[in-house]
């Protein structure tokens, strides 16, 4: 009888408490969901700095070389190895067509020159960036301005970032970048002292040059393309920028916004 | 109780050196991997995950698959599997040493594992596998061990690990789920962005893993007095033939929401893997022949399971697991991680062809899976026949 009694009460108790308990946590769930997706526009902080870049394609179509000068001045600053093959290939910037950057997009008829348009391609900086909700050591990180960073002496290897970012923009160290080949030729052909080289067997990508905007310098492949103004990087939390102004007169486009990601790079095709 | 391994016929010990020789060969390739990098394997920007993460994938099935045995006879008390439950349990370890081997071998840098627990993630699906993985690790060892001993020494097994063989239950799930969830919440990879991917991973382990369970228990009848009797092999009959069939329904589901709704992206792998995907002037089919055996192989055991098991024919038997057992592991030990790449999110097809010393050190792997797997269940049929005896 004494047993029954208290198992009865250890009963109500639960159930009283699952009673008050379940429903707020439902509730909080539910509150937190229809905060997190309130309409199709990005929810993204407004307040803070939250670097985007433009890439106006037309400018880069008016002026052949220059994506290429962008991709030197990204890759020569930031020690990135040439390997010469597809396999071991690194990238943190490079050239695609329309059909590549925006897959997900079809349309009956097209101008037949967009899909011979230079399309540079790098690291969206997602605002809800996939690789950091992947990387098991915060090896892969979002900093406050909106930058992915990566660090490479915590990154581990195991790739899992790659997998999850939706644009191809990781590459990973297949074989020792400071190494040469057969013939004695440096993979790197002139080191950079101002940017670490990487080792063997971590990930890397575009770091929007967080280490040239800490000492108050934009972003190499910006100030590559400053001349055609190709490119234009900026805070687009600050209404005076001109990222801010351009954004909001001109219609531009980003690579598959249906993923939710919320990219960073905007383009104006 | 270990001593039990020190004792075999030359069989045993020729079997051994066999292993032991595969595990050297795949040593010395795994040196010019370390030494080299990773690109010594058939890994490239695009397919970033090849062989190793694949097979770890399939064991941590064959893993959760000694749930098959612990749940009937922990849980519904079914005492027909009172002399195999053991076997399940030391399976477990066995492929989940593989699936530390695996990704050990994946990481480009894996001097610095411990990282994962130096700097835990919470919000990163690999920090709980690695959770999950290494919990079950515990649990079977524990569990298993303990149970032997007691049995060994002739007593019941103590009350306390009661508690433990529960929660090895649940957890077994867990290891599956959470090793589907590392490919299903990647978003721009349609392929893995399933739902019913840790429910098919489920119903692949709980057939391939009580597949080769089947499989062992007969090679050990014909080669020792160790019988698991006619009643539990009918039992995991019905098991495997189940699990397998869901797991063919779970397949056709994937086939029908791809082809039905008609978006591109979720036909894409399904036409890679088995009917090849045209690109440009290029047919890229390379999986296609593999993928087409399986599911052949996988509905051919289905059917010949049940046929064994009603002309209670053991050679029939031994078939119809293989069948199954190779039916899943091309699935999901070729299929399913390689497939994910193709095409990669910018619409590229990057064909995977893995190396020489990536082939050497998966063997070596294997062969140590087997080596564990030989002495425990050495030490588990002694003590069983020591009994009987």
């Amino acid at each position: 009888m004494d047993s029954n009694r208290r198992d009865f009460l250890k009963l109500a108790g639960l159930t009283a408490v699952a009673g008050v308990a379940i429903p707020s946590a439902f509730g909080s769930l539910l509150k937190g969901e229809a905060m997190a997706s309130g309409g199709p526009e990005p929810v993204a902080k407004t307040t803070g700095k939250r670097y985007g870049m433009v890439i106006d394609v037309k400018k880069f179509a008016e002026n052949p070389g220059l994506a290429e000068k962008c991709i030197n001045a990204c890759h020569t600053n930031h020690n990135v190895p040439d390997f010469g093959n597809k396999k071991d290939e690194i990238k943190w910037i490079w050239v695609d067509s329309y059909e590549h950057v925006f897959p997900a997009d079809s349309q009956y008829k097209r101008p037949d020159n967009l899909y011979k348009l230079p399309i540079l391609t790098l690291c969206n900086h997602c605002d809800n960036p996939p690789c950091v909700r992947a990387c098991p050591t915060k090896a892969t990180f979002r900093k406050k301005d909106g930058i992915v960073g990566m660090d490479y002496h915590r990154c581990i290897g195991c790739r899992f970032c790659m997998a999850a970012c939706p644009y191809g923009a990781r590459s990973f160290n297949w074989r020792d970048p400071r190494g040469k080949d057969a013939n004695g030729r440096p993979f790197i052909k002139a080191e950079n002292p101002q940017y670490p080289t990487r080792m063997r067997g971590v990930v890397e990508k575009c770091n929007f040059c967080t280490e040239r905007l800490a000492i108050g310098k934009i972003p190499a492949c910006v100030e590559a393309a400053a001349e055609a103004k190709g490119l234009i990087f900026g805070d687009m939390n600050d209404p005076n920028a001109e990222i801010s102004q351009v954004l909001k007169t001109t219609y531009t486009i980003q690579r598959n916004p249906a993923l939710g990601t919320h990219p960073s790079l905007f383009y104006i095709i | 109780m270990i001593e039990k391994a020190l004792k075999g016929s030359t069989g045993y010990w020729v079997w051994l050196l066999a292993l032991l020789s595969i595990m050297a060969i795949g040593g010395l390739a795994y040196t010019q991997q370390f030494s080299y990098g990773l690109g010594i394997t058939g890994m490239s920007r695009d397919v970033t995950w090849g062989v190793y993460i694949s097979q770890f994938t399939f064991l941590v099935g064959v893993a959760a698959g000694g749930l098959m045995l612990v749940l009937p006879y922990y849980i519904h008390n079914y005492k027909e599997f009172g002399r195999i439950v053991i076997l399940g349990e030391f399976m477990a370890i066995a492929a989940i040493v593989m699936c530390l081997m695996f990704i050990l071998a994946d990481l480009g840098q894996p001097m610095r594992a411990l990282n994962v627990m130096l700097h835990p993630t919470p919000n990163s699906m690999l920090f709980w596998d690695m959770i999950v993985l290494n919990g079950y690790l515990f649990l079977n060892i524990l569990c298993g061990w303990v149970v032997l001993q007691s049995e060994y020494k002739g007593v019941k097994y103590p009350k306390w690990v009661k508690p433990f063989i529960y929660l090895s239950i649940p957890w077994a799930i867990s290891i599956h789920t959470v090793t589907a969830f590392l490919y299903c919440g990647l978003p721009g990879r349609h392929f893995w962005l399933t739902a019913i991917l840790a429910p098919r991973f489920l119903a692949s382990a709980f057939a391939a893993g009580p597949a080769l369970l089947l499989i062992i228990a007969l090679i050990l009848k014909r080669n020792t007095k160790f019988d698991i009797g006619q009643t539990a092999k009918d039992k995991l009959v019905t098991i495997i033939g189940y699990a397998a069939m869901l797991n063919f329904f779970f397949l056709a589901c994937e086939f029908f929401v791809a082809y039905y709704s008609n978006i591109p992206g979720h036909k894409h792998t399904l036409d890679y893997l088995f009917w090849g995907l045209g690109h440009g002037e290029q047919m890229y089919n390379n999986l296609v022949p593999y993928m087409r055996a399986s599911v052949v192989m996988g509905l051919a055991g289905i059917a010949l399971i049940f046929v064994a098991r009603s002309k209670q024919s053991d050679g029939l038997l031994a078939l119809s697991c293989a069948l199954i057992f190779i039916a899943f592991w091309i699935d999901k030990g070729l299929g399913l991680v390689l497939g994910g790449f193709v095409p990669s999110p910018m619409e590229y097809v990057t064909e995977y062809v893995p190396s020489f010393q990536e082939l050497a050190i998966t063997a070596a792997i294997w062969a140590t899976g087997f080596l564990v797997l030989t002495i425990l269940y050495k030490v588990a049929i002694s003590v069983k026949l020591e009994k009987d005896a």
